[in-house]
């Protein structure tokens, strides 16, 4: 049998050639690779060290510092950071994929491949001899397991609920802070129920023999139809009541006493025991999968039940993608537990088994101790396999889907101060919901592109060849905007957080790692050279002046967000004597503010920086600094990559000196650590709370920070907007887009400066 | 103390099959004979001379109850079903043998007793006395087995059901039978807790019973009737349509405790061509039967465990001469709960909620 399939995929697999940069990227760097192999679909997975460019800034020795001189030097350097690959490919390819491999892999020091699934004794032959590596199995429900947990614990909005009615039909979830425990239904050729307690407790408490199998095999002989996809298509199209026999059928009506409606199903298949007829095709496979699914979401709703678990992903063939299977499990669920229980599935639930198999491998690695993230650049994303849902897949099939996962430099966890990070979303709009907004920020996205290639291109002017790679980045994220039009769910919630964090790995992916970074250095240079007169015209004003000279400063730096002119700087510098903000503003607590710093200090406050230049030194600083004087200690949290012209932490070190040496009040408080500098571990102009450096956490814990301050709109209207915090906080932002400004009931220039103190009883609950 | 006329009649009218009891007084006096109206005593010779009626009517002979005493007369309860699809035939004959002027009380349950209740009122002037089809098959349950089923004992269990050499049916009573699992097996499932005669819930129900196995059949063999499609099930073997555990992973799952004889998907090897190509209608008839008992079992025992519950008692008329499954769901409630639980079955399978209806006719007349 082996041997015939390997004839027939030999014969087919000369009609595909591999598009060599796009997918098996980085093969020359490849180690530790592992195959699960199903029925019909190949994922293979692989280690990879990517080299790519990142911007770096070094200080000069600034005691011999001439007037022209920049501030700090930047250079770019090569950085090697690890990225996990997976690939998903019909079985017909796997020689030529091999192949492929085989031709590309130079560094083999790797001996052995992982393999786990159905399919892998069948190839196991065939991948020893091309590969020249030894096939090492693994249990097919580990590596499930082992897989699920990694994209639970990494991959934001990994799980959905879907609702085929609704206007989004996948609603993400949000990333428990604890993943445990949950119950994991793989619906294959038949269904194994999976209680997963921790990362290495996990029990198989059931199953049941009627499952993917049962409806193929059942389907194929009823209707001769031998394909299942075919089945499902049928399905979709029949009317089960044809052949089932109802509640209404046997009473006329609902057995009211019961609860039981007339159109529940009563006898599967009942009317053909009883009526002489033919049956359609369409109706019999329609009857069928009610059947099977209702009767996979009663068995697991016992099993929930009894095992008092809430949270239940389904996976497997029967799953995989198919909205037809996803809605009737959904159903099912919904009518056995009244809506207690929901039917959870998984965007990377193809993978599980690949993701797992290499995670054995890897073990020495320790890949679990790391922080991974979804690299948008490099990943296809969640599609729809149906046709009619999705008219970009025809075109997909036969080609490769993948996904890639960047190992983050640092490990992410949750701000200590949600006040309940189960329910915390970063987007204030979710605009896989939001057609309307959908719209709006699709079409600005894609409007701003040509700017945005011709930043990456002046950033590098002294390489030729960026011309053509800002092209390449064009196309890419182009095309990204195109998927995401159609597929709005393809990445999880589609905001326009994950709209600027695509563009930002697009770029990346690229080699433009940084383009702002020139701007950054003039704008900081130009700014710092105004700071000695902010301070002291600020500290000419009386308190009340003062306090909201300050607060109007920070407003007035973040509203000149780059490419501002010397007239802005001086606008900016005259602002604490006049400015054209006026109160009241579109949210405006200043008053409940300046009430409060008529009290006690607060112990540290925690604030998120947005923009360089202008904004940190001439509206930050400033702020921070009566903070300080105030007795109050500052952790300033910064970018640990480049975003747009956000200052990185590593700009913001060098600022910092720079004042510092300025400043004695800030030189005092760096030197007494009551000025800390913190990377966010972010490279993003928004703000995801719930993934931020451990560090960072640390540092927040420790100084019993009692106020947050959230600077700019990335940061404090696109996210964040209704983030509750367990303490005192401070959201501000100038709106600059008058789409959004009127969307909030302002205008551009609208001013949103929020203070939120926690209810008292809170704590209480 | 006033009786109730007669005829005495229960009826349970499902969605397959109809279950009709009726009550043959032996102890008709002369007089009573004389007094007897000419159409009632056409309707108990006709029912009681004939085993067969018109083309698809059986009396269940074997079944019958004798020397019962109710309420006050002697007599044998006669056990008779129809397919509900001749529902309608049944009607017209109530309406030829002039079945009003009786003045008697039809009591029927079942949801045909709802569907039918304007057909009953149009076609033969007859009004119907609707009964919850749950109370009934309780109430008729419980009767049966207090009175025995003509000297023994109307329930049995099977020893040793683990292990098909030495697995034998044995007779018991249900003394003390609360709380009981009572999983009904008619087109459909219901699944009750009863704590006491009328104290129960149902728990769940699942549309994979008795219908679909007939339906199935019907479909894949071209088979007509429960008889025939339960004959080519004992002639056939499951094992060349299921996949088995051992067919995927050579042997045993070990790590879970799977045997290489479990099934691992029901109609798994129908996924290929070849093997679809070739397999029998009897295989097929089995497989059917198999994976529809095999599912009720689980989601039995399911129940059972969440209720605590450790008798399962199965009725309902899937289980007419149907030992494959009887076997089946005894074997899988031992083994699964590691003998836990244990199942039980009534001679009387499909026809409590018949039994329970006809007793709410006799109610009436109990009343002073």
């Amino acid at each position: 049998c082996a041997k015939r399939v390997g004839r027939a995929s030999h014969s087919l697999d000369k009609s595909i050639t591999l598009p060599p940069d796009e997918i098996f990227r980085n093969l020359e760097n490849a180690k530790r690779f592992a195959i699960d192999i199903g029925g019909s679909l190949t994922k293979l997975a692989y280690y990879s060290t990517v080299q790519h460019k990142v911007a770096k800034v070094r200080s000069f020795d600034h005691t011999a510092k001439g007037d022209g001189e920049p501030l700090y030097e930047i250079s770019v350097q090569e950085e090697i950071t690890a990225r996990l690959h997976f690939i998903k490919f019909e079985n017909t390819y796997i020689e030529t994929c091999l192949d492929f491999i085989k031709d590309h892999l130079v560094n083999t020091e790797t001996k052995v491949i992982k393999a786990t699934g159905g399919g892998a004794h069948k190839f196991k032959d065939l991948i020893e001899k091309k590969l020249k590596l030894k096939v090492d199995k693994e249990d097919e429900m580990t590596c499930l397991i082992k897989g699920c947990n990694f994209v639970l614990r990494n991959i934001p909005h990994e799980a959905f609920v879907y609702a085929k009615h609704a206007d989004s039909e996948f609603r993400f979830q949000n990333t428990h802070p604890d993943i445990f425990p949950y119950l994991l239904v793989n619906i294959g050729s038949g269904v194994s129920i999976v209680k997963v307690e921790s990362e290495d407790k996990y029990e198989r408490i059931g199953g049941s023999s009627i499952g993917g199998g049962t409806f193929w095999g059942l389907g194929a002989l009823l209707t001769k139809t031998k394909r299942f996809d075919e089945l499902l298509q049928l399905a979709s199209k029949g009317q089960h009541t044809n052949v089932d026999m109802l509640v209404k059928d046997i009473y006329g009506g609902a057995y009211g006493s019961l609860g039981l409606t007339g159109d529940l199903i009563a006898s599967s298949f009942g009317k053909s025991a009883t009526a002489d007829k033919e049956f359609s095709k369409e109706d019999m496979a329609k009857s069928l999968l009610h059947m099977i699914s209702n009767d996979i979401g009663q068995l697991a709703c016992l099993y929930a039940r009894l095992h008092n678990l809430t949270r239940v992903y389904f996976g497997g063939f029967f799953i995989r993608g198919h909205p037809v299977t996803m809605h009737t499990i959904t159903y099912s669920i919904n009518f056995f537990t009244k809506g207690e229980v929901q039917a959870l599935f998984l965007r990377h639930e193809g993978y599980l088994g690949a993701i797992g198999a290499f995670l054995k491998g890897a073990e020495e690695d320790n890949p679990n101790q790391y922080s991974w993230g979804e690299n948008y650049a490099g990943s296809s994303g969640l599609m729809s396999v149906s046709p009619d849902l999705n008219p970009m897949q025809r075109a997909r099939s036969g080609t490769f889907d993948m996904l890639e996962m960047d190992r983050l430099e640092r490990q992410l966890v949750n701000l200590p101060l949600l006040q309940d990070p189960s329910s915390y979303i970063p987007d204030t709009v979710d605009l896989t919901e939001d057609a309307l907004a959908r719209e709006y920020w699709l079409y600005c996205f894609e409007e701003a592109l040509d700017g945005v290639v011709k930043r990456a291109v002046a950033s590098q002017r002294d390489q030729p060849e960026a011309a053509e790679r800002a092209e390449k980045f064009r196309q890419k994220y182009r095309h990204k905007l195109q998927t995401l039009r159609h597929q709005p769910f393809a990445y999880g919630s589609l905001t326009v957080r994950s709209l600027l964090d695509t563009r930002e790995h697009c770029l990346n992916e690229f080699n433009f790692p940084d383009p702002y970074s020139k701007i950054k250095q003039r704008e900081n240079d130009m700014a710092l050279k105004y700071y000695q007169k902010v301070v002291k015209s600020l500290e000419e004003l009386s308190w009340d002046q003062r306090q909201f000279a300050l607060v109007r400063g920070l407003l007035a730096g973040n509203v000149f967000d780059w490419g501002a002119k010397a007239c802005c700087i001086v606008m900016v510098v005259n602002v604490y004597h006049c400015f054209f903000i006026e109160r009241p503003w579109l949210v405006d607590a200043y008053n409940q503010w300046i009430e409060r710093l008529k009290g006690p200090p607060h112990k540290c406050a925690l604030f998120f920086v947005d923009n360089s230049g202008m904004d940190i030194i001439l509206g930050v600083f400033p702020f921070v600094r009566e903070l300080l004087i105030r007795g109050t200690e500052v952790v300033l949290a910064s970018n640990s990559g480049p975003a747009l012209n956000d200052v990185t932490n590593s700009e913001l070190q060098i600022v910092t000196e720079r004042i510092a040496a300025m400043d004695p009040v800030i030189q005092a408080a760096v030197k007494e650590d009551r000025l800390t500098l913190v990377q966010s571990g972010s490279s993003s102009p928004c703000l995801d709370l719930s993934r931020l450096d451990k560090v960072l956490a640390t540092v927040v814990r420790e100084r019993s920070t009692d106020l947050v301050v959230i600077e700019g709109m990335g940061r404090a209207i696109h996210t964040n907007y209704y983030a509750m915090l367990s303490c005192e906080s401070l959201k501000l932002a100038v709106i600059k887009n008058s789409w959004l400004a009127e969307r909030l009931g302002g205008k551009i220039f609208s001013v949103v400066f929020k203070y939120e103190v926690p209810s008292k009883t809170q704590g209480q609950y | 103390q006033k009786l109730v006329s007669f005829p005495w009649f229960g009826m349970d009218i499902g969605g397959t099959l109809v279950k009709l009891v009726y009550f043959e007084p032996k102890d008709i006096t002369a007089e009573e004979e004389q007094e007897e109206v000419e159409n009632l005593k056409s309707i108990r010779r006709y029912l009681t001379s004939n085993t067969a009626y018109g083309k698809t009517g059986v009396r269940d002979v074997h079944l019958e109850l004798r020397n019962l005493s109710i309420c006050g007369r002697t007599g044998t309860l006669h056990f008779i079903r129809f397919p509900t699809a001749a529902m309608h035939r049944f009607i017209q004959m109530g309406r030829d043998k002039n079945f009003s002027s009786l003045h008697t009380m039809l009591c029927a349950t079942g949801g045909g007793a709802y569907k039918f209740e304007s057909d009953f009122r149009t076609m033969a002037d007859l009004e119907l006395l609707k009964l919850d089809e749950l109370d009934c098959l309780i109430h008729g349950l419980l009767y049966v087995d207090s009175v025995g089923f003509n000297g023994h004992p109307e329930c049995y269990y099977f020893e040793n059901p683990s292990d098909t050499q030495h697995c034998v049916k044995r007779p018991c009573s249900l003394d003390n039978p609360f709380p009981m699992l009572l999983v009904n097996i008619g087109s459909g499932v219901s699944i009750l807790a009863v704590y006491s005669k009328d104290n129960y819930k149902r728990v769940t129900g699942t549309s994979l019973g008795g219908g679909t196995f007939l339906g199935l059949c019907c479909l894949l063999t071209g088979c007509e009737t429960f008889e025939e499609a339960l004959e080519m099930a004992s002639k056939g073997d499951s094992t060349n349509v299921d996949k088995l555990v051992r067919d995927i992973y050579g042997g045993d799952y070990q790590r879970f405790g799977l045997q290489g004889s479990a099934v691992a998907s029901s109609f798994g090897h129908m996924m290929s061509k070849e093997k679809r190509d070739t397999i029998s209608k009897e295989d097929l008839a089995r497989a059917t039967l198999v994976t529809i008992t095999n599912n009720i079992g689980s989601i039995a025992r399911m129940c059972a465990v969440n209720e605590k519950i450790e008798r399962v008692v199965f009725v309902g008329n899937f289980l007419r001469i149907n030992t494959v499954s009887t076997k089946l769901l005894a074997y899988a409630m031992d083994f699964w709960s590691k003998g836990q639980l244990r199942a039980l079955f009534l001679e009387h399978e499909g026809y409590f909620g018949a039994v329970g209806a006809f007793m709410e006719l006799l109610k009436s007349s109990e009343e002073p």
